[in-house]
């Protein structure tokens, strides 16, 4: 399976999360502050992180930021409260998905799952089987089978989340996809999601993709309806 | 009679009564002056003209004395009236049926004849061509040679007009008049005035226990001097003074009590997160378990599912509470929403559906899900079969009808089926639901509003919670029974119609 770090700071949720992700069958590194994951992460590489936000010494948001900062591994954060400003701003900070505590093992294990499914090639999903080889969108190069996007020639790091929705998006240019389609099929969310996770994703990936993400041309907004990728 | 105490009704006012008892105080002194002073003068004129008068006839009837020539002969009668004539009088001579002169004999009453008829000298005022005249009469005495004075038979009557008189009297008329309204008039400023200084102080009075009404417990009013109406407006702050302290008080201890169920809440979720975590391990090896462990198992873990949900709606309620619950709203096809609802709970079979497609708001979608899905897991918990539920839109509104075919709500239910831990259902108080469903569903519909005057709110804004705005459409949730029996539930989702 995989090998997931662990960041939370209270022993019983540590202990009953590593436990029953183990039994699961996932490698368990867990620790207990932001510090210690950072460590952990530059010794032995994981696969995904589960971080709770509120930690002892720099709190979830900052280890985010540093994970961030380095490298694209999917982040997963456990929000204690539920509240907005924690949801807004742990999906600012680069995290790819959250679930609230208390958290089911079996949600969060479905959560994990769903963002290690975006790090690879996914061959159930139609448009990339029929699409292969480098598509050209202005100044912006997409390899679908390869999962490299490129700007300008220069390769272009995207966290897996990110890269997925600039899939899902680019391959029906023009087309208008709203926030609940894009959760069905980026975050695979069975139900109504969350339309947060969609709107900072592509915060984030507009910072990387566009020249001005301000003023965006290739992930455009359609008010009242969803996202776009062009007309270019 | 309604209209007649409709018109009664505004001058009831302490105001008016004031004006009133001046005014009526005033017009009767001023009556009483004038009226008195009239009188006085009248008589004190006329008087006066009278005296002259007669003394002027006197003396005039002297003048012609003795008589001579009994009797008269028409020549001699009007050479009398000749003599008595002067410019201000008209005068008549009379002997037995002879009469000369310019006085109409009309205008002399048989009473003043008969006065005169013994002898004396008699005034009468009467009206002698529509202007008041006085007349004066006597018989003209003779003064034979060696006999005494007797009565001669000869009446002459002087008529002296009025009118001099009569225009002083009535000018003395129009000053008391005239008095009497400006008095009138200075006791009307006199009385608002003082109305002003009784009812100024009333109307701060009123103002003050108005907004004290309307919940504003800081409303005092000013205290002015030490009479009997700043002792009203101490007692007024002093009441409330202390309604403010007790309210604080209140205020506090409900804070403090909702800040207690969110620290119990927050507090109970750390020991549930590490018990949830391991509930998946503990429900797969239950039923490799042997009994009665595994049973045992089944319970603690049916008992943690169901306390987590406990826990969560009071975090969620206490977050309604506060304050803190916000929307995430998208613009989302409402019918493909609830399908997903339906399905993500397995329902789908189990409802009958009436969702057209292409019936769009902007909503919370997550907050949806939760109404919808209490909704529809509440009818077919407590409701018969078929449960249906129908989506409809008209402008602004998009709306959601949760019907069953079950017994519906008895009419005492209805009012607090949205209450906290109401629980209609008093044999089954231990279902599966936290109590709190329906509440959530309460408040995450009324969460949903649209600000359609964003200019008069931002101008209503000062002072004002975060409360109902004037422009402001909030959704509601609304509970009924359907005439052909069953519960309907009804959710109101106010929308701004998007451009398509």
């Amino acid at each position: 399976m995989s090998t997931v770090l662990l960041i939370e700071d209270d022993k019983d949720i540590r202990d009953g999360l590593a436990l029953a992700l183990t039994w699961q069958g996932h490698t368990v590194h867990a620790v207990e502050s932001g510090e210690l994951g950072l460590a952990a992460l530059a010794a032995n590489p994981a696969d995904v992180v589960v971080l709770d936000l509120m930690l002892p010494g720099i709190d979830g948001f900052e280890v985010c930021r540093r994970i961030r900062a380095s490298t694209n591994l999917p982040i997963i954060m456990v929000t204690a409260r539920n509240d907005d400003i924690d949801v807004v701003g742990g999906l600012e900070a680069g995290a790819d998905d959250y679930v609230v505590k208390p958290v089911q093992a079996r949600v969060l294990e479905a959560r994990i799952r769903a963002v290690l499914r975006r790090t690879g090639a996914d061959p159930a999903h139609p448009t990339e089987t029929r699409k292969t080889g480098v598509e050209r969108h202005g100044t912006l190069a997409i390899d679908r089978a390869g999962l490299v996007v490129s700007r300008d020639g220069t390769p272009v790091g995207l966290a897996p989340t990110e890269l997925r929705l600039l899939l899902e998006l680019s391959a029906s240019p023009g087309q208008v996809l709203s926030r609940q389609q894009l959760l069905e099929s980026v975050w695979e969310q069975a139900y109504l999601g969350d339309s947060r996770l969609v709107d900072a994703c592509v915060q984030r990936l507009r910072a990387k993709i566009e020249d001005d993400p301000a003023n965006p041309r290739y992930v455009q907004t359609v008010r009242g309806f969803g996202y776009r990728f062009g007309p270019l | 009679m309604k209209w007649l105490r409709a018109f009664v009704a505004p001058f009831r006012g302490l105001r008016l009564r004031l004006l009133l008892g001046f005014a009526g105080l005033c017009v009767l002194t001023a009556a009483l002056v004038a009226g008195g002073m009239y009188v006085l003068a009248r008589r004190e004129i006329l008087q006066q003209s009278q005296d002259a008068s007669v003394a002027s006839l006197t003396r005039q009837i002297a003048t012609i004395y003795p008589l001579r020539t009994l009797p008269p002969t028409k020549q001699s009668m009007t050479d009398i009236a000749d003599q008595l004539t002067t410019r201000g009088n008209d005068v008549r001579v009379e002997y037995q049926k002879m009469s000369v002169g310019d006085l109409s004999g009309s205008t002399i009453t048989a009473d003043l004849r008969e006065v005169i008829g013994n002898g004396h000298m008699a005034w009468q005022r009467v009206d002698y061509d529509g202007t008041p005249a006085l007349i004066v009469g006597t018989e003209i005495m003779v003064t034979e040679p060696g006999q005494s004075v007797r009565p001669s038979g000869v009446d002459v009557f002087a008529g002296y007009q009025l009118l001099a008189e009569e225009a002083s009297i009535s000018q003395i008329s129009d000053i008391a008049w005239g008095i009497g309204a400006l008095a009138l008039l200075l006791a009307m400023l006199l009385g608002i005035v003082v109305a002003r200084s009784v009812l100024g102080p009333v109307r701060e009075l009123r103002t003050a226990a108005v907004r004290l009404g309307a919940g504003e417990l800081s409303s005092r009013v000013p205290v002015h001097g030490s009479d009997e109406l700043a002792e009203v407006a101490r007692t007024f702050n002093n009441t409330a003074q202390s309604l403010a302290e007790h309210v604080a008080e209140l205020r506090r201890m409900e804070a403090d009590a909702r800040r207690f169920v969110a620290d119990v809440s927050h507090e109970l979720r750390t020991p549930l997160a590490a018990m949830i975590a391991v509930l998946d391990v503990l429900d797969d090896q239950a039923s490799h378990l042997p009994e009665p462990t595994g049973e045992a198992v089944r319970l603690v873990s049916q008992g943690t599912h169901n306390l987590t949900r406990l826990v969560n709606d009071l975090i969620e309620v206490t977050r309604f509470d506060s304050g803190t619950a916000a929307l995430a709203l998208d613009h989302i096809d409402l019918a493909v929403a609830i399908r997903a609802t339906l399905r993500a709970r397995g329902w789908t079979d189990a409802v009958d559906t009436d969702l057209p497609d292409g019936i769009m708001a902007r909503v919370d979608p997550r907050r949806l899900d939760v109404i919808v899905a209490n909704l529809v897991g509440n009818a077919l918990r407590h409701g018969a079969p078929p449960v249906s539920i129908r989506l409809t839109a008209e402008p602004g509104w998009r709306i959601i009808e949760v019907a069953d075919n079950g017994p519906g709500l008895a009419a005492d239910v209805l009012p607090q089926v949205f209450n906290r831990f109401y629980k209609a259902d008093t044999a089954r108080a231990r279902s599966e639901g936290s109590g709190l469903g329906l509440a959530i569903a309460w408040e995450n519909a009324r969460l949903h509003r649209t600000d359609d005057r964003v200019a008069a709110r931002a101008a209503d804004r000062v002072g004002d919670r975060a409360g109902d705005r004037a422009g402001d459409r909030v959704g509601s949730l609304v509970a009924a029974n359907r005439p052909g029996g069953g519960a309907v539930f009804t959710l109101r989702l106010p929308t701004v119609e998007e451009p398509s």
